[in-house]
């Protein structure tokens, strides 16, 4: 890996247990600051469990254990001492099925920075909802309805306000699982494109069944196989010359 | 392309047992529609009997007439001004009987008669012309307009539950009472009123003077106790359950005793509360009070349960949602996850109260099934609820009685359809697709 760029995070020795059994098997994985790190790999090879991981989302599923370590900026996030709301603050999330807040759509960008009281006054707040929408690329096609419900949008705008409001906290760190999984092409292009403006000024993650859309916004790549890390490079590098067999024969779509 | 080149044949058609499947939906359609109408009759049946014995019950056989407020009658000595007691004590039922007695030409020394024209009002009179004196102690010495009930009897036989044709001796009325009956009602001082006192009136031992006053205030009163603890403790526990332990033994333990609550007989409960709150606590028999804790114990798992259900409900993306962006659980359970479930909350409290409305037997077992008098001024005063109030009326023997009970069991339905609707409409209007 280029040595001029920053780990944002890193994952040494993650194993996950649901109830017992042991799903990850001790992923090593750095992720870079400001790039776009795909996640690719079979059905239920545990992608999302490791994106789950960096966020600490796997605490709220009951019987989940996760041990080794997982640093964010030389901080380990699993210590005691990480308070996990804030963890979420700056580590983002966007989910597989758009799930906005059936509220508005100003509401449901409002929610975050209210709670962890980034606005200091209306303005202020109206401000941060304008500019997380702007940079979801969705302001354009809501500025006439911001007080509509988030659910009248359509699954592409709903997937976007998700950016949005993930965006709206300020996050360092946006995860995001298989965010077109659910969209039709137009709508997928367009958060595609997004992603990478995104990337100028957030570090993503984003787990995704697609080898088109990896190549098109990843410039790292990260291929899983049965809980295990198979290799990770540019995705340049493994999507021309993969070192492995398996991955080879993932991306040619011989498997998966 | 020429006709000939391609070969048209229709294909065998199959045998996939289409007609056996059609007649199997027809059969399981009758099987649902009998079912339904066997239902539909006896709820017919039953809303027809309550309905047909009861609605006469809003209505009450009044007497207006101009009665002369006798001093002599009612203050013989003329002692009233400093002996204000001969107001409470005097013979007020004899002015009325007068003022009858004259109007239907009854001459004054057939005592007779004048006995059976006494037996023509209520002897609620007696009350009704005291306070009227009391208050206007200017009327004694001159002639008042008053309205006031027929006896249960005239009132029975002027609705024509009684058979008037039979004879005399075996009925409780009268043939010359039968003719002044018709003579007062064809000018029109005897007539039909709506029976506020249906609503108004205590316990008394005429049918006539009595009504569901203190039933009212007392289901009232229980009600509010019902809605103001089960509703915040049911709640409570239903989110802490849900939403913040993890699965163990003791929540296992928990949630089976609280489904076994929910089916625990409420004569059970009634036990309970008298061991615990009445001779425990020491709180006071026949209390609305007594009854309404009794109700919300019993209220509490419906509410529990059906909290929970809604809780469930709610999709799992929503709290993934709130978590993912640095909500604290109880943010993400305060600020969306109650919110969502507040309809369906709102339903099963509805329907918990709805059925401690109708609930008796525990109310029984407290002493709420009491003679009272009085209407309840606070919770802690003797009270009686509707549904016993029923069940007290359903064992008078007289024919007024039994128009009072389904009066009072028609009363209770519209509380509970009223409440049923209220549920539906809550749902509908606040049903949420996400
Ligand atoms: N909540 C859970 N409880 C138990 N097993 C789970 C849970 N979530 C996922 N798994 C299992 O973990 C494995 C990895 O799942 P996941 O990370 O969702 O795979 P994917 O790579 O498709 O995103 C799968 O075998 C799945 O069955
Ligand atoms: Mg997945």
């Amino acid at each position: 890996m280029n040595p001029r760029l920053k780990i944002k995070m890193c994952g040494s020795n993650v194993k996950v247990f649901y109830a017992q059994k042991e799903i990850l098997h001790g992923i090593h994985l750095d992720i870079p600051e400001n790039r776009v790190t795909a996640l690719i790999g079979p059905s239920g090879c545990g992608k999302s469990t490791f994106l789950r991981c960096l966020n600490r989302m796997n605490d709220t599923i009951e019987g989940a254990r996760v041990t080794g370590q997982i640093l964010l900026d030389e901080e380990d996030i699993y210590d005691p001492s990480v308070d996990v709301v804030e963890l979420r603050s700056r580590v983002g999330m966007v989910f597989q099925k758009p799930n906005p807040f059936p509220k508005s759509i100003y509401e449901n960008v409002a929610y975050g920075p209210r709670i962890h009281g980034l606005a200091k006054s209306r303005v202020d707040l109206d401000e941060i909802i304008e500019q997380s929408l702007l940079k979801a690329g969705l302001f354009h096609e809501v500025k006439d309805r911001l007080h509509d419900a988030g659910t009248s949008l359509s699954g592409g705008q709903q997937q976007r306000l998700c950016i949005a409001r993930a965006i709206a906290v300020r996050p360092e760190v946006i995860l995001m699982d298989e965010p077109c999984s659910a969209l039709d092409p137009i709508a997928t292009a367009r958060i595609e494109e997004l992603i990478d403006d995104l990337r100028r000024n957030y570090t993503i993650t984003i787990v995704t069944h697609s080898m088109q859309q990896a190549a098109r916004v990843s410039q790292f790549t990260a291929m899983f196989h049965m809980g295990n890390l198979v290799e990770v490079g540019t995705t340049k590098t493994i999507f021309t010359s993969p070192g492995e067999q398996r991955t080879q024969d993932y991306i040619t779509g011989r498997f998966g | 392309m020429r006709k000939g080149d391609v070969c048209h044949t229709t294909p065998m058609r199959r045998d996939i047992g289409l007609r056996q499947r059609y007649r199997a939906e027809m059969r399981f359609r009758a099987y649902g529609i009998t079912a339904i109408s066997i239902g539909m009759f006896f709820l017919g049946v039953l809303l027809w009997s309550v309905f047909s014995k009861g609605y006469s019950a809003f209505w009450q056989t009044s007497l207006t007439l101009n009665i002369r407020f006798d001093a002599a009658i009612i203050d013989p000595k003329n002692i009233r001004d400093h002996d204000s007691q001969v107001l409470f004590t005097a013979n007020y039922p004899l002015l009325v009987r007068n003022a009858l007695a004259e109007k239907l030409g009854v001459p004054s020394d057939d005592h007779l008669a004048l006995h059976e024209v006494s037996h023509m009002f209520s002897s609620s009179v007696r009350v009704q012309l005291r306070d009227l004196v009391l208050g206007h102690p200017q009327l004694i010495g001159g002639i008042q307009k008053v309205t006031f009930l027929a006896s249960a009897d005239i009132d029975s036989a002027f609705k024509k539950q009684i058979n008037l044709a039979g004879s005399e001796t075996r009925r409780k009325i009268s043939n010359r009472q039968i003719e002044w009956m018709h003579r007062l009602s064809a000018d029109g001082s005897l007539h039909r009123a709506f029976n506020t006192g249906l609503f108004t009136l205590t316990a008394s031992n005429r049918p006539e003077t009595s009504g569901l006053g203190v039933a009212l205030v007392g289901s009232l009163y229980m009600m509010l106790i019902v809605l103001v603890l089960s509703l915040p403790i049911g709640v409570a526990a239903a989110v802490y359950l849900e939403e913040y332990t993890h699965k163990n033994r003791f929540t296992d333990l928990v949630e089976v005793n609280i489904n076994n609550l929910a089916s625990v007989p409420s004569i059970v409960f009634g036990l309970l509360g008298l061991a615990v709150f009445v001779n425990f606590f020491g709180l006071p028999r026949s209390t609305s009070i007594v009854g309404g804790l009794v109700l919300t114990l019993m209220t509490l798992p419906t509410i529990i349960i059906a909290t929970r259900s809604a809780l469930r409900a709610v999709p799992p993306s929503i709290r993934s949602a709130a978590l993912g962006i640095g909500a604290s659980k109880t943010q993400t359970v305060f600020h969306h996850v109650l919110p969502l479930a507040v309809p369906g909350i709102m339903t099963g409290t509805i329907i918990g109260l709805a059925h401690a409305l109708g609930e008796t037997a525990p109310l029984l077992l407290i002493g709420m099934v009491a003679f009272v008098a009085n209407y309840p001024i606070t919770p802690m005063d003797p009270a009686t609820a509707l549904p016993v109030q029923i069940y007290m009326w359903a064992n008078e023997a007289e024919r007024a009685f039994v128009e009072r009970t389904s009066g009072a069991i028609i009363v209770l339905l519209v509380f509970l359809i009223l409440m049923n609707i209220a549920s539906i409409v809550l749902r509908r209007r606040f049903e949420r697709r996400w």
